[in-house]
């Protein structure tokens, strides 16, 4: 392992010495975009660099090129001042580029050692692995950045930072200088962010340069040496975090004046809408991942659910909206105990849900947007009669819905899966919004969108609870929860751990809440970790 | 004891499920070697199903790979036997047409998987699809050159030769049935074993077994480390080919010496079975193999030696058909039972598209 | 076809040819190009196996006379037509199980059931008035391959088991018990070989020529039924929503399992009732050995056809003809029937390659999908469906 840079001296100071990386005039171009256009960074030895941008701003795409990935149009690469055509992933890794994507590139059924030896195996001999060999370097790596792991673990039974140190190690078992961290914090605790930048600050420390890709403002601000913005391609502004704030880098991201948090207002709760009593779920395996939840939410509020993903949140929802039978307690909707029912029965009694992953659930992507508008009331008049459909009905309310909800399409009968994330996600909302509700479920709502989609949804969800519907919103972004909810719920390992109020929750004290479940559930933190 | 099983016989079903288990405790020693023979094509079917689904690649055209290789087996003994002669020249009553024979049925099967592959990896066709149209092709070509050839009643160059164990051992008390299982056999049995054996500890201990899993499961992942997965698609779906042309050749050169249209019979998707049974694993597919051939052979056993009692007179009143019908049955039973708890690799049937580089 | 919400009124007849061209293209040139493949297996196999003195224009002679055998006279058409009307309800079965995601190999198994079916009732009501004895055969046959439709289709639901594996498993098993039945209890008493008794009035009546009976009609409505199921009624959309994405029929309260056992036992039916035209039809008793083609043809008209209905009909002319000329081929030219097989599966491998053949022969804007095969694959190996 070479180390280029004397490590006392401070990075962001050494403006003679050859950047590390530098990417010179990078442009990118695919079928009717500029994914990058003229894009330069330089990174220095030792130095944490972020690269700040919006969901397809191109952050990415230029890391891909960066990684073997995608090969530029125009540009240069250089490393320590020498330039290089980097041809795949392989390539780049042999000159000691590695890249942590955003999600994870780890085969949860194989062990942490066996992730880690992938593609750099150690052999005992020219067939058969090294084993021992593998997990003593292992161990010892860990060590040195401040963490015991266990080589024989599954991956699959990891929380998402242990999953993320895993990731370094790959990174650090090949012996890499540059590297990319492709949004690292979107699914983890503030708390289990800040163990995260320690390991990373200890690896700039070590001579290592780090390319730090976020959307968080305060993050970059927070661990950045060098601030980059870029927008719609191409490269709007370079800030070093002392000479800057939140509001200006956030004009620069986004290219006009923001407003950071929505404006809420205030809320009028009503009565309970949603009583959900000592609800107990089983997930595919049959483990039973929500265990006892007890939660009210008011007719016109927004109840949020922080946690860490994959602590039950999912089969919660799914328990409520009929899509997964629970294994005990109860759910009541306006009083009525609706445990079991169907999804289509839920649907009925006035639940809208918007599920997380709009692909697999929410949309039929072969199907015409108009289809995909009544895939849950098809059955019904006006859209057919006995199980004869109306086409002439159908037709005519999605071009209705597609005026009202500014959903951009050519037409009514495009497949779905040619419309952007955006307006596919509008077509979910523009479904289940558009019908008289009690319940409205949001399920990750804003996931993988752009601002102006974002701030889309959060208003007409507002506009919802203004209107007496009461919400569930559900994210692992707890920038999210916290802007949104009136109420908040943190649920850790399978039960809702405390409830507390929305406008005057502390971050801090939300994010020790999901990583470890308050101090009467302190003992199961240590083995949370394996959980 | 015998008040208790004299009490378990007189309950009319149960009495005849438990005098069906004892027959079967009985009756499986002696048949034991027919029973390994039944389960060869299924184990190395079953195999090139494991290493090909490893690796995130669906081959359904099992069947039609080893009716090719079969076909080609037999078909190129016949034509090497009158030239080249048919003295053995090693144990098993191994002839010069013989190995080349041999060797001709392993290259066909390879140029079938290739086909295969191409069509799964690189056209990213439905791996499903691109399987059937082999078996459908395999029965085609192989049925039209069969009726061709088969006009000039050709010789057959004859098969490999059952190796005879010694006494002293296959007699041993207890354990004896069990050498009489795995020596009274031919080479490609034999080798069988021996592969399975090789396949399951390569599969998890080697680096080309880490490759093949991390493949299967998370194809974009061992990309990102630097690891081809085409090209380790392709060569998974070749090595499963090799075993699916010894399976084929087994049946037209070990089992018999001659060739019948659609002589797999279906063998081709018990092995998939077999291998779905014996949860991707070389070692289980071979177990599961050893069950379905158990029941295959149940219609040879009934007829030289029916269990006695009421259950002997209910099981030769039965039709051969049913015998013959038996195998399917089980391992339709076998799969419905089993499935929802053998969980298959993650990336199974899904075409890889590298990401772009462009 | 596209599904009925895209139909903007008026459409210019260059642009109609243009569509039309767009969705035959393919299977035209993949037509054309597996005759080639014949062509050079016949020469090939010319030169190397038969020793007979080489003719360069063998398969002129041979395609010659398949074609003359399918569509040079009167009788020869009416051939082709009843060769094709179980190839239509047979590729609608592996049709309609295509658009719910399930692909069902088992038609062969179902068609021996249906035709099994209808020959027990037939039997039994032989004497009894056409007009009665006819539907109750018909009912029969579509019993037993609802049965054998119903079977994999509820295993599949239930515990995930692949449709792929068992439907083949119950083709050999459907094939042990028509000759169990038939070299036993059905068998004609004293017969020298296992045969059943004749249908009788259960028969199909003759309504073209000499042979053409009256499951040419019933295919034909087979289509009109399941075109107008698939594309007009609720039912159809949940087959095809569910065949495009379970986790979404799910989400909007359709019931996955209960639409693939539900297809699944249609598939069976429809299949069923090819084996009852050729039983009703053309047979009129069952021999231990009876069976065809139809099974496997049935796969390669639903992929022709991309699972399209109409296509379908065209799809099964086109196999249909390839079986009704067969036979002259053979006399005249010496080729084996089985050269249908091969000229079949090359149609099919053309197809499945289609990116390729569109690359090589500039097809541009022309329809490459295998219809909505794409989906067959994800459920494999037991992910059951919830």
């Amino acid at each position: 392992m070479t180390h280029p840079a004397d490590s006392s001296l401070s990075p962001g100071l050494s403006p003679t010495l050859a950047p590390a990386l530098a990417m010179r005039g990078i442009t990118k171009r695919y079928p009717g975009v500029v994914a990058n256009d003229q894009i330069s960074l330089d990174v220095r030895p030792g130095e944490i660099h972020a690269l700040l941008g919006e969901n397809g701003a191109g952050k990415t795409t230029l890391m891909n090129v960066l990684y073997g990935l995608a090969r530029p149009d125009e540009g240069q690469i250089l490393l320590d001042g020498q330039p290089v055509r980097i041809e795949d992933p392989a390539d780049a890794i042999a000159r000691g580029i590695n890249m942590v994507h955003q999600h994870f590139m780890l085969v949860p059924v194989l062990s942490v050692a066996e992730n880690i030896l992938l593609g750099e195996e150690t052999m005992a001999n020219p067939i058969f692995l090294d084993r021992n060999e593998a997990h003593r370097r292992i161990v010892e790596l860990g060590r040195r950045f401040g963490f015991e792991i266990d080589p024989d673990v599954k991956v699959g039974s990891l929380s998402v930072g242990w999953q993320q140190r895993v990731e370094i190690l790959k990174a650090l078992y090949r012996r890499a200088r540059i590297l990319v961290l492709d949004e690292p914090t979107a699914v983890l605790t503030p708390q289990e962010t800040e163990e995260i930048f320690a390991v990373l600050r200890r690896l700039a420390q070590d001579g290592h340069s780090i390319v730090f890709i976020s959307h968080k403002l305060y993050e970059v601000l927070e661990i950045a040496d060098r601030i980059t913005v870029i927008r719609r391609g191409k490269v709007v502004g370079e800030r070093i975090p002392t000479e800057t704030n939140e509001d200006d880098l956030a004009e620069l991201m986004v290219g006009r004046e923001v407003q950071l948090t929505v404006d809420r207002g205030i809320s009028h709760p009503a009565g309970v809408v949603l009583e959900v009593d000592g609800l107990r779920v089983k997930d595919d395996r049959g483990n039973e991942v929500v265990r006892g939840v007890d939660l009210e939410v008011r007719a016109g509020e927004i109840f949020g659910i922080a946690g860490v993903a994959g602590n039950g949140q999912d089969e919660l929802v799914e328990a409520i909206v009929g899509l997964r039978r629970p294994a005990g307690g109860r759910v009541s909707l306006g009083g009525t105990d609706v445990t079991g029912r169907s999804p289509r029965a839920m649907n009925e009694a006035g639940v809208a849900y918007v599920p997380a992953d709009r692909h697999r659930f929410g949309l039929v992507l072969a199907f015409p947007l108009a289809d995909n508008l009544v895939l849950t009331s098809y059955y019904r008049r006006p859209y057919s009669r006995g199980i004869l459909r109306d086409d002439a009905a159908i037709l005519r309310d999605a071009e209705k819905t597609i005026e009202r909800f500014d959903i951009r399409t050519p037409s009514a009968t495009v497949k779905a899966g040619t419309l952007s994330g955006g307006n596919q996600q509008k077509a979910i909302v523009a479904r289940e919004f558009g019908r008289e509700i009690q319940l409205l479920v949001l399920d990750q709502p804003t996931r993988g969108l752009d601002v102006g989609s974002i701030e889309f949804i959060h208003r007409q969800a507002i506009d919802k609870r203004n209107a007496g519907t009461a919400l569930l919103l559900v994210s692992a972004e707890l920038d999210e929860i916290l802007e949104m909810s009136d109420r908040i719920g943190v649920m850790y390992r399978g039960t809702i751990v405390a409830v507390m109020d929305g406008r005057t929750a502390d971050k801090n004290e939300v994010g020790l809440l999901m990583a470890t479940g308050g101090a009467e559930h302190g003992a199961d933190a240590t083995e949370g970790r394996t959980a | 004891m015998d008040a208790l099983v004299n009490a378990l016989y007189a309950i009319p079903i149960v009495g005849l499920v438990f005098q069906f288990a004892g027959y079967l405790v009985a009756i499986i020693p002696p048949i034991s070697p027919i029973i390994l023979r039944g389960a060869t094509p299924l184990a190395l079917g079953g195999m090139c199903g494991v290493v090909s689904e490893r690796s995130g690649v669906v081959n359904i055209g099992i069947e039609g790979t080893m009716l090719a290789s079969a076909f080609t087996g037999w078909v190129v003994g016949v034509a090497l036997a009158p030239v080249l002669g048919s003295t053995p020249i090693a144990l098993f009553g191994i002839t010069l047409p013989l190995l080349l024979a041999l060797v001709a049925s392993l290259l066909v099967a390879l140029a079938v998987s290739y086909l295969h592959a191409w069509l799964s990896i690189t056209v990213r066709a439905d791996q499903i699809i691109s399987g059937t149209i082999i078996n459908i092709a395999a029965a085609g070509v192989t049925g039209y050159l069969n009726t061709l050839i088969s006009k000039n009643s050709p010789t057959s160059a004859g098969s490999f030769a059952l190796f005879t164990p010694p006494t002293a051992l296959t007699n041993l008390p207890i354990v004896g049935w069990l050498f009489n299982m795995v020596l009274n056999q031919g080479p490609i049995t034999m080798s069988m074993l021996v592969l399975v054996v090789i396949t399951q500890v390569m599969l998890f201990r080697s680096r080309w077994g880490l490759r093949t899993r991390a493949v299967g499961e998370h194809p974009r992942a061992a990309e990102t480390v630097g690891i081809d997965v085409i090209r380790l698609r392709y060569r998974n779906v070749l090595i499963g080919g090799l075993f699916a042309g010894l399976a084929g050749a087994y049946l037209s050169m070990e089992a018999t010496n001659s060739f019948q249209a659609n002589m797999t019979a279906g063998r081709g998707f018990i092995a998939l079975a077999a291998m779905i049974v014996g949860r991707w694993t070389p070692v289980g597919a071979l177990g599961a193999a050893l069950l379905f051939a158990t029941f295959q052979s149940l219609g040879q056993a009934i007829a030289f030696a029916p269990p006695g009692g009421e259950l002997g007179v209910l099981m030769t009143a039965m039709p051969s058909q049913i015998y013959d019908a038996l195998p399917y049955l089980v391992t339709i039973i076998v799969l419905a039972g089993v499935v929802g708890r053998s969980i298959a690799p993650a990336a199974d049937g899904q075409p890889y598209e590298r990401e772009s580089a462009t | 076809m596209t599904p009925p919400v895209a139909t903007p009124a008026g459409r210019s007849a260059g642009a109609f040819a243009r569509a039309a061209w767009a969705a035959i293209a393919l299977p035209f040139v993949a037509i054309v190009m597996a005759l080639v493949v014949g062509a050079l297996i016949i020469l090939v196999s010319e030169l190397l196996v038969t020793g007979r003195p080489f003719q360069p224009t063998l398969p002129l002679t041979a395609y010659q006379a398949l074609f003359v055998g399918a569509f040079g006279s009167f009788d020869g058409l009416v051939a082709t037509f009843v060769n094709a009307a179980p190839l239509v309800l047979g590729g609608l079965s592996v049709a309609i199980g295509f658009k719910a995601g399930l692909f069902n190999i088992g038609a062969q198994g179902q068609f021996l059931m249906g035709a099994l079916g209808s020959v027990m009732a037939g039997v039994a009501v032989a004497t009894w008035p056409p007009f009665l004895a006819i539907p109750i055969a018909v009912a029969a046959g579509l019993l037993a391959g609802a049965i054998m439709g119903f079977i994999p289709g509820i295993l599949k639901a239930l515990s995930g088991a692949h449709e792929v594996v068992t439907t083949i498993m119950l083709n050999y098993i459907a094939v042990g018990v028509l000759a169990a039945l038939v070299s036993g209890p059905l068998k004609v008493p004293r017969s020298p070989s296992p045969v059943t008794y004749d249908v009788g009035n259960a028969a199909y009546p003759i309504i073209l020529g000499r042979d053409g009976h009256l499951g040419i009609l019933v295919a034909l409505a087979g289509v009109a039924i399941i075109w107008w199921l698939l594309y007009r009624t609720t039912w159809g959309f949940e087959i095809r929503t569910v065949g495009a994405n379970p986790e979404a029929a799910r989400y909007a309260g359709m019931h996955p399992r209960a639409v693939i056992a539900f297809t699944m036992t249609l598939c069976g039916m429809l299949a069923g009732l090819a084996g009852t035209g050729v039983l009703l039809g053309v047979s009129h008793s069952m021999t231990s050995s009876f069976g065809t083609t139809v099974g496997f043809d049935s796969i390669a008209v639903a992929l022709l056809a991309r699972s399209n209905p109409v296509g379908i009909i065209f799809a099964a002319i086109l196999f249909g003809a390839m079986r009704a000329g067969a036979g002259l081929m053979q006399i005249q030219a010496q080729i084996p029937v089985e050269l249908v097989d091969v000229v079949q599966a090359t149609i099919l491998l053309f197809l499945v390659a289609s990116p390729v053949l569109r690359a090589l022969f500039r097809l541009r804007g022309v329809q490459t999908e295998l219809g909505s095969t794409d989906t067959i694959t994800r459920t494999y190996g037991g992910e059951a469906v919830r």
